[in-house]
This record gives C-alpha cells, sequence and structure tokens, in this order.
C-alpha cells in the first residue's frame, strides 16, 4: 500500500492527494452502495411468485395441519374446535402408532443403505465408462421415470406374484414356488427399485468431480485399495452420498404405495396410517392423523440434521 | 545393497494397444543418484515411471528395485514415492494431514508420527502452514508439500513427475535448486521426469534421453552435450549445426566428410564409419571460431570463408549467422568477454571472415 504513496514526508501535494484519494473512495461507496440496493430490488422481484406459492401451497397447509393436531375429533369425524394434546399421547402411547413409526424408520433405513450399497458402485461403474457410452448409461438410469409410477409398481406385482414371472419359471424348473407377492421382503424390493435413480444420480455427480489421480498418491502413500476407499474417495464424495441419502430417505419415510401394493398392506406403516386417518377409516380421525405427520416431519427434520452434521465431520 | 542398483529395467517394453510407449528399455539407476529422464512431451517418460510405481506393469521385460522383482507387488507395497505433476494432494485434509497420511498407513504409533511430520514439514519450510489447506497454498508452496508427503516415507527411491512444470520461470529456477540440495542432504535416489533440457542438466547426475519410448543415450550432463551419440540428441540437447555428407576417410578417432557443395571437414568419431557411408558432422555454435581475414594466423585447421549475415546482440553472447555458400549458412555464438561501446568490437551484417571448425569440437555420427 505504502508504495504508491511515497510523499509521506507531509509535503502540500501529498495531503492533497489523500482528500482525492478519500474522495473516490466515498464516490465508490456510494456507487456501490446504489449497485447493491438496486440487486436487492431486482433479488426481491424475482423471488416474490415463489416465495407467493411457497406460502400458499406450503406453509399455510402446514399450517392447517398444525392447527388440526390439537383439536378433537368428533364421533362422526368431524372437527370439535376444543384445545387439546391427546392426539399426541395418544401416539407416543398405543403400540400400533409407536411401532408403525419404528418399522417406517427401520425400512427407510434400509431402502437408504441398501441403494446406497447398490448405487455407489454403479455411479462408479459408469463414471469409468467412456463418455458416449456414460450418456447411455445414465440415460437408462432415468428411462424408468418415462412411466408412472403406479404402473411400474403394477409390473413387479405381475414378477413377484404367486403365478408370476419368478414361480413360474420356478415351477417350469420344478422347484417349489415361494412367497413373493404381500411380504415385507416385496416392499423393500419396491422401493430399492423405485429410490435407486435418486441415489445414483448425485452420487454420480458427486464421483465425476473426483480426482482419481488421488486414488493413485494414496496407492503411491501404502493405502490398500480399501484404505484409500475409505480416506480419500468417500469423504471426497460425500456431498453425493448426504445428498442421495436424502433424496431416498424423505419420501420413504411418508411412502403408502408400495407397501399397499407389493406388501399387501399386510403390516402399518407411517404413510399408510396416515392415509387410512384422513380417508379410509369410518369414522376418519384428521386431528390424529395431522399429528401423525406433524411428529413424522419433525423426525425428518431431526434426521438430516443429524446427518448433516456427521457427514461434515466427516469430511474434516 | 552397495552393488545392486537401486532401480533396474531389463528390456522393459509397454504397450498401449499396437505401438510401444516404452520400448525395450534398460537402465541401471545406483543408490543416491539424482536421475533425469528427458525427452519430447509423448516419449514415454511418465509410462516408465508409473511403471516403477506400480501404476502400469510392463507388457513384458523386468523391473526391480534393489534386486527385488515388482512383477507382483502392488504400488502400496513399493518402497518408492511419488511426486505427482499436479501434485494431487489431499484436498479434504489440511498440509499436516496430508504429510502424515503415508506415516498412518504404516501404522505408526501417534506419538512418532507427530515429530515425523513437523521434521518433513520444517525440510520444505512449510511448518507455519501445518494447519491450511491445499487449496489456500500457492502453486509452490503445494509443490512442497506434495514434496514432504513423500520424502516424509523415507523411501528408497523418489519419483518426480515433472514437478516443476506448473511454476513460473523463477520459482522454478528456486525450486531446482532447493530440490537439489535437498537429494544431497537426504541422500534419497531421485528420479526425476521433464522435458526441459535446461532442468536435466543442471539438476541431474546422469540423464537418460528418450525418444519415441527408446533410450536413446544414458550418461553425466556433460557426455550427453559434449558426446551425443546420436543424432536425435545432438538436436534435442541445446544448439548445434548440422552439416551432412560422405564419409571420405577415418583415422586414430577422427573422420572426415565431404559434403555435397564441396566441403570438407573433420570431427570426433564415437564408432569408426566406413568410408563411403553417410554421416552427419555436429558442432555447436559456440565451438566454431570466427576471425576477421587479417587476423587470421598460421592455423592447422583448414579457415573457410565466409560472409556475415546476421547478426543479434543478446548481452551475454551474440549469435551470427554466417553464409558459406549459396545453400548453406551456420549459427556461430561469442561471448562478449569484453564491455565495450565501439561498434567495430561486434560482427556486422556483410563483413568477410574466415571460419574454423576445430575437429576436437566436432562429431561425425552415424545417420
Ligand atoms: N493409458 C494410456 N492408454 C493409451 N495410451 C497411452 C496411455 N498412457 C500413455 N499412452 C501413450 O503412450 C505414449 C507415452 O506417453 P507418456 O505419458 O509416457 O509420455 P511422456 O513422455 O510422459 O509425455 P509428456 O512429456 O507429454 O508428459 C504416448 O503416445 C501416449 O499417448
Ligand atoms: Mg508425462
Amino acid at each position: 500500500m505504502r508504495l504508491y504513496w511515497p510523499s509521506e514526508q507531509g509535503s502540500a501535494a501529498s495531503s492533497s492527494c489523500k482528500r482525492t484519494k478519500e474522495e473516490c473512495r466515498l464516490a465508490f461507496d456510494l456507487i456501490e452502495r446504489t449497485r447493491v440496493q438496486r440487486d436487492r430490488r431486482n433479488l426481491m422481484a424475482l423471488l416474490l411468485p415463489g416465495l407467493l406459492w411457497l406460502l400458499l401451497f406450503f406453509a399455510l397447509p402446514l399450517l392447517i395441519i398444525l392447527l388440526y393436531s390439537f383439536i378433537v375429533s368428533g364421533p362422526r369425524g368431524n372437527l370439535i374446535w376444543q384445545a387439546t394434546v391427546g392426539n399426541y399421547t395418544d401416539l407416543f402411547t398405543r403400540a400400533i402408532y409407536l411401532n408403525a413409526y419404528l418399522r417406517s424408520i427401520w425400512i427407510s433405513l434400509l431402502t437408504t443403505l441398501i441403494c446406497l450399497l447398490l448405487g455407489y458402485p454403479l455411479a462408479l461403474f459408469i463414471v469409468r465408462q467412456p463418455p458416449h457410452v456414460r450418456t447411455l448409461l445414465l440415460f437408462l438410469v432415468l428411462i424408468p421415470f418415462w412411466t408412472n409410477f403406479l404402473v411400474r409398481i403394477y409390473a413387479w406385482q405381475i414378477i413377484l406374484a404367486n403365478n408370476g414371472l419368478i414361480n413360474s419359471s420356478l415351477r417350469a424348473l420344478g422347484f417349489a414356488p415361494i412367497q413373493l407377492l404381500n411380504t415385507e421382503g416385496a416392499t423393500l424390493i419396491g422401493l430399492v427399485y423405485g429410490d435407486l435413480p435418486f441415489m445414483v444420480l448425485p452420487l454420480y455427480a458427486a464421483i465425476d468431480r473426483f480426482d482419481f489421480t488421488l486414488m493413485e498418491a494414496a496407492a503411491d502413500l501404502g493405502a490398500s485399495r480399501r484404505q484409500a476407499f475409505l480416506r480419500v474417495m468417500v469423504p471426497l464424495t460425500m456431498p453425493g452420498i448426504v445428498a442421495g441419502s436424502v433424496l431416498v430417505f424423505i419420501p420413504t419415510l411418508g411412502q403408502f404405495v408400495v407397501s399397499e401394493l407389493l406388501g399387501g398392506a399386510k403390516v402399518d406403516y407411517l404413510g399408510n396410517l396416515i392415509q387410512r386417518l384422513f380417508l379410509r377409516s369410518n369414522p376418519p380421525n384428521w386431528p390424529l392423523g395431522s399429528a401423525m405427520a406433524i411428529v413424522m416431519m419433525l423426525l425428518l427434520l431431526a434426521f438430516i440434521l443429524w446427518y448433516f452434521r456427521i457427514s461434515r465431520e466427516e469430511d474434516r | 545393497m552397495s552393488d545392486t542398483p537401486a532401480i533396474e529395467l531389463r528390456d522393459v517394453i509397454k504397450r498401449f494397444g499396437e505401438t510401444p510407449a516404452v520400448d525395450r528399455v534398460s537402465l541401471q539407476i545406483g543408490d543416491g543418484e539424482f536421475f533425469s529422464l528427458l525427452g519430447p512431451s509423448g516419449c514415454g517418460k511418465t509410462t516408465t515411471l508409473r511403471m516403477i510405481a506400480g501404476f502400469e506393469y510392463p507388457s513384458s521385460g523386468e523391473m526391480l528395485i534393489h534386486g527385488r522383482s515388482m512383477a507382483t507387488i502392488p504400488p502400496h507395497r513399493r518402497p518408492v514415492n511419488t511426486v505427482f505433476q499436479s501434485y494431487a494432494l489431499f484436498p479434504h485434509m489440511s498440509v499436516e494431514q496430508n504429510v502424515a497420511f503415508g506415516l498412518q498407513m504404516q501404522r505408526l504409533p501417534k506419538q512418532e508420527i507427530a515429530p515425523r511430520v513437523s521434521e518433513a514439514l520444517e525440510l520444505v519450510r512449510l511448518g507455519h502452514l501445518a494447519q491450511r489447506r491445499p487449496n489456500q497454498l500457492s502453486g509452490g508452496q503445494q509443490q512442497r508439500v506434495a514434496l514432504a508427503r513423500a520424502l516424509v516415507n523415507q523411501p528408497e527411491v523418489l519419483l518426480l513427475d515433472e514437478p516443476l512444470g506448473a511454476l513460473d520461470q523463477k520459482l522454478r529456477k528456486e525450486m531446482q535448486l532447493e530440490l537439489k540440495s535437498l537429494q544431497h542432504r537426504v541422500g534419497i535416489t531421485f528420479i526425476f521426469v521433464t522435458h526441459d533440457q535446461e532442468e536435466a542438466l543442471t539438476m541431474s547426475d546422469r540423464i537418460a534421453v528418450m525418444n519415441q519410448g527408446k533410450v536413446l543415450q544414458v550418461g553425466s550432463p556433460t557426455e550427453i552435450y559434449e558426446r551425443p551419440t546420436c543424432r536425435f540428441v545432438a538436436d534435442f540437447i541445446g544448439e548445434t549445426n548440422f552439416i551432412d555428407g560422405e564419409v571420405v576417410e577415418s583415422d586414430g578417432g577422427y573422420s572426415s566428410i565431404v559434403t555435397p557443395d564441396g566441403l570438407r571437414l573433420r570431427g570426433l568419431a564415437p564408432r569408426t564409419l566406413p568410408a563411403g557411408s553417410a554421416a552427419t558432422l555436429s558442432i555447436r555454435p559456440e565451438k566454431l571460431r570466427l576471425t576477421t581475414l587479417e587476423q587470421a594466423g598460421p592455423e592447422q585447421v583448414a579457415a573457410l570463408p565466409v560472409s556475415v549475415e546476421l547478426v543479434s546482440y543478446i548481452g551475454s553472447d551474440t549469435r551470427i549467422t554466417v553464409r558459406l555458400n549459396e545453400q548453406r549458412t551456420l549459427d556461430v555464438w561469442e561471448q562478449n568477454r569484453r564491455s565495450t561501446l565501439d561498434r567495430n568490437a561486434y560482427w556486422q551484417p556483410g563483413e568477410q571472415a574466415l571460419l574454423f571448425c576445430p575437429p576436437d569440437n566436432a562429431l561425425v555420427l552415424a545417420e
């Protein structure tokens, strides 16, 4: 800095020099400030439609649900505007609800883990292909999205049914058929099938950015392939792992379609219970359903925060 | 350990598809040597280095480290470490953690790792930056971290793939000296890949010049520069004048050639060349001598009459192009040993002069 102002001996010239410098800075500040203000105005204008949308269709319904969860349900399913925490105490004291929570958390964790174990090698394999093959494979990963999810789950019914693809093949080969459809295993298969692309895509993006010379550097420094993978590749692709896990876990926790169509609705998952409380049970119980949904959201929030925390520690 | 070379390559070939990237290379690199692989882009330097590190395996031939065959040894079990051209520092680890990585992989106890890491960082004068991440360092600093990360493992051989390639000219010169003195202190064998001939000459004990997968010559910097054994080496290292002709006479380590335009020149012949065979005389510009017509004394060497065509003054030297005849010009470099502003002290274009080509300064090379 000092180099530019060599006349520190206090001559008149230098002081006028300083004053001009000061004025220049003020002018710059002013320009800068108006620019920032204008940017902020533009930003607000751009954000407004989105914000309104969120307010109307996300925040407002959420508030209504929150409100419902604290009132009483009448004998015919009507709402009685009377404050209570009874819905929440019901949730935490009755086994049917507690079990639904535990079962949903368990199957969501299992689905996430299986997707991760299947998705990581797959994403890695795709990244290692020459560019044109890579595009083709990514395209193939996305193809299921071309068909409606329900239709694809019905297709799985056909595959897994007692006289379905697998069992008729088994029978043709002289083996005894096995019960596949309407088991928890079928639910798991359906969930993994549906969620795998959501795991593969973020992992692909993360692994694609990974510099594979680092694996050679690790090997050079004495790391076995396993050590190199755990110490270098996993931490550096952690953003993809986190994103993929979150994208799989969240929708799985609230799902009800797969467990109904493939699992045969034999056991209750959160999503099935909520859906039933709102639509099917006689009488419906909106307040209890709302309480369930609120607790599920809080669970998700806690899970996501915790996951981000540990993954960031891993990174360090 | 004394007699077995640190690294030995025996007839190593590496093919990617059809053409060999490394073609029947045999090398012996001694303990504590600073050995350079020098050659143009794509000549197989990196491939050779990667085979020593274990990232590639030879298609045929053998690779030994201290007499032990490396045919089945994976990279993480080899007593070598690499400084990568791109440094390949782990971006998610601090400088300290980067350097500690190799020691952790050896499962050394923590209390042993810490002092060795700080020692290595002191060695490259980076102790004060131990907590930084690699992306918070300058190119030169990153380069030194890469060096510390490799040296801390006390490898038997350190492999360096153009480690100075990404640095600017000034820093590069500094790091050359630093690297050389570091190698002196730690006494580890260095194998250094570069395509910069000046760098190779300054730093190496010995140099292997490569082209198209083959090692053309191995020797000390002086040998490589003063006694190249083939035209490619003479051309690749430094500047030189080539004069093509036909051998007319060979005796006592010298050969004479005659050119199509009637010049007869003599030079050292590393190999005896039969009369009548095609050969090239190579003489470096600083080894030709140019005198004015008046200065011509009684010389043993035939003087060639020339006219000065181009003169470029570059401070330490004057570079002169002289014309011998219609077809032929040669480059002559003169050192400016006397400080003067007198124009007459320097050559002027158009001047007539006499050119001497001392046989002891020239080499006759077979095609
Ligand atoms: N993995 C590979 N697959 C196919 N060809 C390769 C591979 N690695 C190197 N080659 C080829 O082998 C030859 C030698 O490559 P190498 O990287 O050893 O050259 P180099 O001397 O290090 O060059 P540079 O100075 O440009 O780094 C080149 O022609 C290159 O294209
Ligand atoms: Mg290279």
